[in-house]
This record gives C-alpha cells, sequence and structure tokens, in this order.
C-alpha cells in the first residue's frame, strides 16, 4: 500500500472518531504513522498479504456508524438453545437496550469509564493494527467483574456488523475479572449484508489471582470478512485462561492471541479449530509469555484446509530466565482436502529457563483413503464417512469444550460444515 | 445370488484377473484358494468396490443387478460385506458409533426405520456373544491398537450386525492364532442360513477345516483354473500348488 493510502486511511478514519481518549489515539496515530500497514516483507505477515487485500476491497476509509437493530433481528441471531447472558453490538457500539444486565457486574461504555488503562495489555507499538484501533476505536465496551463471582453462565458477545461505503468497523473491548472469579465468554459475529468489510478489532483481558476466564471466539461471518483481531491476556498467580478459536469462514482473517503468564502456577490453554473451503484465509499467530515459574501452557490447533483455502499458523513460546519448571505443549496438526489448498505451519520456541518441558509438533497429512473405503465398505454414503473422519481429527479439539450447550452448539455448526450429522 | 462372466481386472495397467467366471447360489460356502500373487484378494477387492482397480472386461450381477455400477456404500447396502485381511485402524471413531451409522443407513437404503440406541444396544449384546468380543472393546476407537485377533473378531462382528446376503472374507485367518481362529469360525458358521452365501478367501486350507466349503475353487494367474469339492482343498495341503501350476502350464504348452 503506498503512503498516501496508508495516510489517508489514518486521516479519514481519524478525523471522524470518537471525541474520548484523545491523548491515547493521538499516540496510537503517531506509532501508526510511523509503522505503516505491514508488506508481506514483514516477517509477522508473511503469508497474509493483508495491506493488498484492504487496498483492494475497500477504496475509502472512514469509521462505521451503530446500525438500527431490531429485536427480530438479534432474535435470530442468537444460538440455538444457547443459555445465557447476552451483550449487543453493532459494527462495535454497545446496545444497552438489546443486552441482558448482569448482576454482579459492571458493563459500561468505554467512554464513560476514561480512566481505563486501554492499551496496557495490548500494547499498541506491537502491531500496526493495534496502534490504527487505539487511534481510531470506536465507543466499545468495559466489563468489569468484581473479586470472587462465579459466573455460572456463559456471556455472549453478539456482534451485527454491515459496512456501507468502506467503513471500518473498530471495536475495542476491556474485561477486568476479579481474584478467585470465574466467567466465559463466547462471542459471534453476525453480518446484516453481503457487500466486503473490515474489521479490526481488540480484546484486553486483565485476569487476577486465581481466576478462570474462558473466551470463545466463533467465526463464521461469511466470504466477505476481512479481519485483524488481537486478543490479549495478562494473568496472575494461579489463574487459568482458555481460548477456543472456531474459523469456519472469512475472506481473511488474521487472530492474533497473546497470553501473558504473570504469575507461578497459572495455566494457558489455546485452542483452535479452522475448517475452511472457497478462497478462505485464517492465519493464527500466538504468542505465550512464561514470565514465572511452575506455569503450564497447553495449545492445540487443528485445521481442515479445503478448495483454495489457505491456513498459517504461527505459534510463539517465550519461557523467561525465572520460570523455571515450566511446561509448555504446542500442537499444530492439518489436513489438506485439495491439491490447491495451503498451510504455513511453523512453531517458535524461545526458552532462557534451563528447568522445564516444552514441546511442540506440527504435521501436514490428507484424508485417508483407505479409512475412507473402509467405511463405505460398511455402507456408509461417502459424504458422510468424509465427514466422520474429519471430525474423528478435530473431536479431541471440541471435547476441550467445557460448557455442555456450547460444546453442542459447536459440534452442530462443525457437522453442518462437513455435510453430515453422525454424532448425536 | 451371484454371478461373474469373464471378469478382467487391472492395477495401474497391469492386468490382474484375466477372465473370471463364478456363479454362486444362495446356502453355498465357496473357497477361494491359491498361490501367492493370484489375484485372490484382487477379486475380494474387484467386488467391494475398491477403486484402484480398473475393471477392463466383464460383468458381475448380484441378485439381479449389475454389481459393478454400484458405488462402495450401495453394494453393501445391497448385501455384500467384505472382511478386510487388514481392517483399518481409524483413531477418533468407535465401532459402536460407527456401526450404528453404518446400520442405520443400510436400514434407510432398505426402507427401514433406524434402530434407535436401545434397539441398537440390544442388537449389539446379542451379536457380540456369536464372535465373543467385549463391550469395552467397542467403545474404543475402530480397530486402533487392536490385536490381529481382535481386529478379525470384529470384522466378524460387524458381519453379523451388518447381516449380509454375501460375505467375502478375505484371508480372515491370516494372524489368527487357533483359539481365534475357531471363534471366528464359529461366528461365521452361526451366521450361515440357506439364503446367505460365502466366499472364503485364503491361502491355507485349515481355515476350511471349521468353515466347510461346498466348493473349492484355485485361482492361478487371474483365472480360476480348477474348481472342486472340498477335498481338492485337502489335496492342496499336502501338495501344494506346484502340480497345478504344472498343469496349467502344461496345457498351455499344447494349446
Amino acid at each position: 500500500m503506498s503512503i498516501k493510502t496508508k495516510q489517508e486511511l489514518v486521516q479519514g478514519l481519524f478525523t471522524a472518531s470518537p471525541s474520548n481518549f484523545i491523548a491515547l489515539r493521538e499516540q496510537g496515530k503517531e506509532i501508526f504513522l510511523s509503522q505503516g500497514l505491514p508488506s508481506q516483507k514483514s516477517e509477522e505477515y508473511r503469508f497474509t498479504p493483508i495491506a493488498k487485500k484492504l487496498e483492494q476491497a475497500i477504496t475509502r476509509f472512514f469509521p462505521a456508524s451503530p446500525l438500527s437493530l431490531s429485536k427480530e433481528q438479534v432474535q435470530n441471531a442468537l444460538l440455538d438453545g444457547f443459555e445465557g447472558d447476552v451483550l449487543v453490538f453493532s459494527n462495535g457500539y454497545y446496545h444497552p437496550e438489546f443486552s441482558n444486565q448482569i448482576e454482579g457486574m459492571e458493563v459500561s461504555i468505554l467512554s464513560e469509564k476514561p480512566n481505563t488503562p486501554i492499551g496496557s495489555i495490548a500494547k499498541p507499538e506491537k502491531d500496526p493494527f493495534l496502534s490504527l484501533n487505539q487511534a481510531t476505536f470506536s465507543d466499545g465496551i468495559f466489563i468489569s467483574i468484581p473479586s470472587k463471582f462465579i459466573c455460572k453462565k456463559p456471556i455472549l458477545l453478539l456482534n451485527f456488523h454491515q459496512e456501507l461505503d468502506g467503513q471500518v468497523i473498530s471495536p475495542r473491548i476491556w474485561i477486568e475479572v476479579g481474584d478467585f472469579s470465574e466467567v466465559t465468554f463466547v462471542e459471534q459475529g453476525c453480518s446484516l449484508g453481503s457487500s466486503p468489510y473490515f474489521v479490526n478489532k481488540v480484546i484486553e483481558i486483565q485476569g487476577g489471582v486465581q481466576s478462570q476466564i474462558s473466551y470463545h471466539r466463533i467465526q463464521h461471518e461469511g466470504n466477505q470478512v476481512i479481519e485483524v483481531s488481537q486478543l490479549e491476556t495478562d494473568i496472575q498467580r494461579g489463574a487459568q485462561f482458555t481460548s477456543f478459536y472456531l474459523s469456519l469462514s472469512g475472506d481473511l482473517i488474521r487472530n492474533n492471541l497473546s497470553l501473558h503468564l504473570k504469575g507461578s502456577n497459572s495455566v494457558g490453554n489455546m485452542y483452535g479449530i479452522s475448517l475452511l473451503q472457497g478462497k478462505s484465509l485464517v492465519d493464527h499467530h500466538t504468542y505465550v509469555d512464561h514470565k514465572e515459574p511452575h506455569a503450564e501452557s497447553n495449545e492445540l490447533y487443528k485445521g481442515i484446509f479445503g478448495d483454495y483455502s489457505r491456513g498459517v499458523f504461527n505459534g510463539k513460546i517465550l519461557v523467561r530466565k525465572d520460570a523455571q519448571k515450566t511446561n509448555a505443549f504446542q500442537q499444530n496438526n492439518n489436513v489438506l482436502l485439495s491439491e490447491d489448498a495451503l498451510i504455513n505451519t511453523k512453531p517458535q520456541l524461545e526458552i532462557w529457563a534451563d528447568d522445564v518441558k516444552c514441546s511442540h509438533g506440527c504435521t501436514v497429512g490428507q484424508l485417508d483413503e483407505e479409512a475412507l473405503f473402509y467405511l463405505q465398505a460398511r455402507g456408509i454414503e461417502k459424504t458422510t464417512a468424509r465427514g466422520l473422519l474429519l471430525f474423528a481429527f478435530i473431536a479431541e479439539v471440541v471435547d476441550k469444550i467445557q460448557i455442555e450447550s456450547l460444546q453442542k452448539y459447536i459440534i452442530t455448526l462443525i457437522q453442518e460444515r462437513l455435510g453430515s450429522k453422525f454424532r448425536t | 445370488m451371484l454371478s461373474i462372466k469373464n471378469l478382467h481386472a487391472s492395477i495401474e495397467g497391469t492386468p490382474i484377473l484375466k477372465g473370471i467366471n463364478l456363479q454362486v447360489n444362495p446356502g453355498e460356502v465357496h473357497a477361494i484358494m491359491g498361490p501367492n500373487g493370484s489375484g485372490k484378494s484382487t477379486l475380494a477387492s474387484v467386488l467391494a468396490g475398491r477403486e484402484e482397480y480398473e475393471v477392463t472386461q466383464g460383468e458381475v450381477i448380484f441378485q439381479g443387478k449389475e454389481l459393478l455400477e454400484l458405488s462402495p456404500e450401495d453394494r453393501a447396502r445391497e448385501g455384500v460385506f467384505l472382511a478386510f485381511q487388514y481392517p483399518i485402524e481409524i483413531p477418533g471413531v468407535s465401532t459402536t458409533n460407527f456401526l450404528r451409522t453404518a446400520l442405520n443407513q443400510i436400514r434407510e437404503y432398505r426402507g427401514q426405520e433406524p434402530l434407535d440406541a436401545v434397539k441398537f444396544l440390544s442388537l449389539m449384546k446379542e451379536k457380540m456373544a456369536l464372535v465373543e468380543i467385549d463391550q469395552k472393546l467397542l467403545s474404543r476407537s475402530l480397530n486402533e491398537g487392536f490385536s490381529g485377533g481382535e481386529k478379525k473378531r470384529n470384522e466378524i462382528f460387524q458381519m453379523a450386525m451388518l447381516e449380509p446376503k454375501l460375505s467375502i472374507l478375505d484371508e480372515t485367518d491370516s494372524g489368527l492364532d487357533i483359539d481365534a481362529l475357531r471363534i471366528v469360525s464359529n461366528g461365521v458358521n452361526k451366521l450361515k442360513s440357506p439364503s446367505t452365501a460365502t466366499i472364503v478367501v485364503t491361502h491355507y486350507q485349515r481355515l476350511l477345516d471349521y468353515i466347510v466349503p461346498d466348493v473349492v475353487h484355485v485361482l492361478y494367474q487371474g483365472r480360476i483354473v480348477k474348481s472342486g469339492s472340498k477335498e481338492l482343498a485337502l489335496e492342496l495341503e499336502q501338495k501344494g500348488y506346484d502340480w497345478i501350476k504344472e498343469e496349467v502350464d502344461t496345457a498351455k504348452a499344447t494349446a
């Protein structure tokens, strides 16, 4: 992307951005202008031509406005059989009128909380999309969960997106979870149009001592979406953070996931399933930072790629000098269903402590034709047989979902994609 | 029930079957024997619909239908069952789940109602006893980590569950000790009925002590060169295959 476009991008976005968090926005703008959008020469974006994609798909850049939603739209978008509280957003703006009041926790729009230390977890200098979001975010959301608060039902963040005239959707989410508290989030997008749009999202989560946080993201908005997101979490001693990504569609999706294990005995789990077809590209960049001893991280990503789809997995584990007795595991397994599908997978381990257990592995394979024939020879139709085998491949990741109703829903989505029903 | 006429098949351009003729009637057990590389397993695979094999000539009529026109799954649904020589291990798919899917798809094809979980389980219990297979084994991933004997027993268990009309046992005796051989054969014998037929593909006569054939065929160089009663198998056991090879080669030379 040319320098001119880069300037225009920020100018257009910046002049129309909300007039709050002025200093932070100025800082973000300055950093972004010095960084620019990443070209493919940038190591972190080598396989993900985001700048080119934006240039092609979107001609003008303005901050998106909130949509006027109807109760019906919200109802229709709700997960079948979902049991939990719902917070509704459109183009990054919160809609309290459609959202549940959740007793015991604070949910506010960000501009009402001007002292929120946004950018302190997801630092703007790390990635141009972070600085861009910091400069231009719409009025996002602030969620605060007090100490010793057990939230039994999951909280659904339901995002409606619709792009008009090259608007850029820039949601910002801040979540703080008090000591000893437990909470589960599910985030799902819902597209109201069919023209391409760009979402540049940042989620920051602060987890207190012995808190338990899980965050699920379901990405199935359609193939018109270009999305870059940053989910970045700090957790303290004895805390546990679990993320789960189900990526089913998208023109180009880049998921940056960073986890800082800031206390001893903390646990980080990062799970992901990509099930792609058409020309979708989904890029998972994960980063775990082991700062303190006796912490553990488990990472398991599986991908199935058909047609011309592409996947990128880049998993970095950093074990600092003080992080003795660290257990860190990482696994990325992939199945390519067509000659034209592609996966670039790269583990990166950087270990400075000398008493740790770390392992990583990645595999790329194809569907086992012998197994397929075996199932067919027992009377199982080919599509079902394929689905059965592919589901078996990812079942290990699906089994990590703790909430039964959510797991059921995710299985339904996967089975729809695989074109068959085989697990009841 | 099954009528094979002048069947030719090749793999990657190499002809393996060179004119097989075979007639199998309901209630019959046919043994197909022959030296290594004669085409025994190819015949079994072609009948089950394995894609690597190309049928270049001939026809196979199964209960009035052109078998070779059907997909592998439709052959199974019509009642053909192949017990694999090397059953495949499928991690993540339990035998129970897989069989329920298979059985209900077969039932749907035949216009029958699907079996609910309760009926399916009671059917399973009944058939498990036939091959002395443990339920624990069936809740595990299909064939994963099973011993050779367990895999073969699982094949016969699947056969019992799916109730085929024509069962093709491809070297089911290979890798079995005497006890497993007895269990597997017992299972097969109990499943025999006047309306079903069995083709036993084997290298050795041993299995035929347990599963007694009505007809024994010798396959050599892609053709059935000799057919006879069960005594033919005993003769082969004693004399080996050389005398048959000689007979065929002499016949060729004089021709």
